[in-house]
């Protein structure tokens, strides 16, 4: 693949950023509520760089809220986030944006721009980075679509495009800003078995490819065991169980082992 | 959090609230007019702040003027058409039908042009801009910008809002033009006028104190419709319902600031004469 310089800015972050022994992602005590619904209630959670960690839970118990709140989306109520050894709630709007550049994020329903082709879409996040041509932009974009496998859907508009695509797309676009952390929400949800077995397998030859940290929320166990090198389960705002696949699988608490049955 | 003020959604007033207040359509209303207010003062801020999306700015400007031509002409000759027709035998009972053409351009250039070009383009791309934008938020393609670092306030919101208030003015004297041609050709349904002595008796009927604030209130219009679409589509919740809602509601909205714009510059343009 090559290599074109797509954060520009980066330059102006702490030298940190992306070396030393400082893990990807370090939350800290994070906590969320929606007027008297405690969704987060102290969360802590540590994410190594070129580590893949799913996160199960029961809908409603915080999980989107978690990466949204990674991304600054949320704003939590209280709590510590540092991404890439930066506090992310210390940042300002410039800061915020350079880091986010840094934060790749698969949405549920992939979130492709419907008013612009999937060429436009893929070149959409790099359209602030005015040090890069057009024709090097017309290069990341049909690299970032080999990637996925869907070069031929380069100038499709997104509604002609099946489920299956739009995540591969979706993907596609969060990739090409070369982000240092994934956050994947439910990224197999609504695919057929075959097409969600690929897209977990395109996880975790985007880790091995680019060394991506990673954070996958998914309810779908088959994904969790393809993807997963550590799995945490969330419920009543916290970390109630940690572990490998196998590790939960086999857990003594019913309420874990059930998702694996 | 250094959280993007411009990019965040004003959140609507809370329905859930234990403490119901005295008069909670009263708090609504006041607590919508602040939001309005904010996100209005959002946009002044972002309109001069770079990087300027030049290219959305343009394609939102054909999507708002040249879409809207058909319907706008249409409308416009029908509008010119009827109002010559309608106020025909009233004239012709003061024996004053000569004063048709001055009397229908004075109406048209001064306030049916511009009110009912606005009122249509309030259903037309008012609702437009609050559907859109609300779906986007709803298939959290606004979200989608926001964390690829993009200022979705700025991309999405400003530019629509500025091709509006640009693009409202040109709609008006293209409407105001067809209407005056259906006038024309009214007029001679009945009668044999040319059309030189007609368009004379238009542009002497006319002075700058008709053509100026009726023009210059298009810009608070094409603002006003702009502004309104986007505020309900951008803190659209709800769903796929809240997508309905905002597009009705943006109309709704933007129709009532028209007029209450027009009995403003009205009430100004009054001092003057």
């Amino acid at each position: 693949m090559k290599i074109i310089p797509i954060n520009s800015e980066s330059s102006s972050e702490p030298e940190n950023s992306s070396q030393g022994k400082e893990p990807a992602l370090e939350i800290i005590d994070l906590k969320k509520s929606f007027k008297n619904n405690k969704v987060l209630n102290g969360i802590n959670l540590t994410l190594q760089k070129g580590e893949n960690l799913v996160v199960l839970g029961k809908s409603g118990t915080g999980k989107s809220v978690l990466i949204k709140c990674i991304v600054g989306l949320i704003e939590p109520d209280n709590g510590e986030l540092k991404a890439l050894g930066i506090n992310i709630l210390e940042q300002d709007e410039k800061g915020l944006n350079t880091l986010r550049k840094k934060i790749g994020f698969l949405f549920q329903s992939a979130a492709l721009y419907d008013s612009m082709t999937v060429r436009e879409n893929l070149a959409f996040p790099l359209r602030t980075n005015h040090t890069i041509t057009d024709i090097e932009i017309e290069e990341l974009v049909k690299d970032a679509l080999e990637n996925v496998g869907l070069l031929n859907a380069i100038d499709k508009m997104p509604t002609e495009l099946s489920g299956g695509m739009r995540k591969r797309i979706g993907l596609a676009r969060t990739l090409i800003l070369k982000p240092e952390i994934m956050l994947y929400d439910e990224p197999t949800t609504g695919l057929d078995p075959i097409t969600a077995k690929e897209i977990s397998h395109l996880i975790t030859d985007i880790r091995q490819k680019f060394n991506t940290a990673s954070i996958i929320i998914t309810h779908d166990i088959a994904c969790a065991k393809i993807v997963a090198d550590r799995i945490i389960v969330l419920k009543d705002g916290i970390c109630s169980a940690e572990g490998t696949f196998e590790e939960l699988q086999n857990s003594s608490d019913p309420d874990v082992r059930a998702y694996f049955e | 959090m250094g959280k993007n003020n411009s990019s965040t959604k004003e959140t609507a007033p809370d329905d859930d609230s234990k403490d119901e207040p005295l008069f909670p359509n009263f708090n609504n209303f006041f607590t919508e007019v602040t939001l309005i207010s904010k996100f209005t003062v959002n946009i002044f801020k972002n309109i001069f702040r770079p990087p300027y999306e030049f290219n959305e700015l343009l394609k939102q400007c054909y999507n708002v003027g040249c879409r809207s031509l058909p319907l706008v002409g249409i409308t416009g000759f029908i509008m010119g058409l009827v109002l010559t027709i309608q106020s025909r035998p009233t004239l012709e009972a003061f024996g004053a039908e000569s004063w048709l053409p001055a009397m229908v351009a004075v109406s048209i250039i001064r306030e049916i042009g511009p009110v009912i070009t606005a009122l249509i383009c309030s259903g037309k791309v008012g609702s437009g801009i609050g559907a859109e934008l609300a779906s986007m938020r709803v298939t959290e393609q606004i979200d989608a910008m926001e964390v690829s670092g993009i200022n979705p306030f700025k991309y999405i919101v400003v530019t629509r809002v500025i091709a509006t208030t640009l693009m409202l003015p040109v709609l008006v004297v293209f409407s105001d033009v067809i209407s005056l041609a259906g006038s024309f050709a009214a007029v001679n349904i009945k009668g044999d006028v040319t059309f030189y002595l007609f368009f004379a008796q238009v542009i002497e009927s006319l002075d700058f104190a008709d053509v100026f604030p009726a023009f210059i209130k298009t810009f608070f219009f094409g603002f006003a419709i702009g502004m309104i679409g986007c505020f309900k589509g951008y803190n659209s919740n709800k769903g796929t319902e809240g997508v309905g809602i905002a597009a009705n509601s943006a109309v709704v909205l933007s129709s009532l600031l028209i007029f209450i714009i027009d009995m403003i510059a009205v009430q100004f343009t009054s001092l003057f004469q």
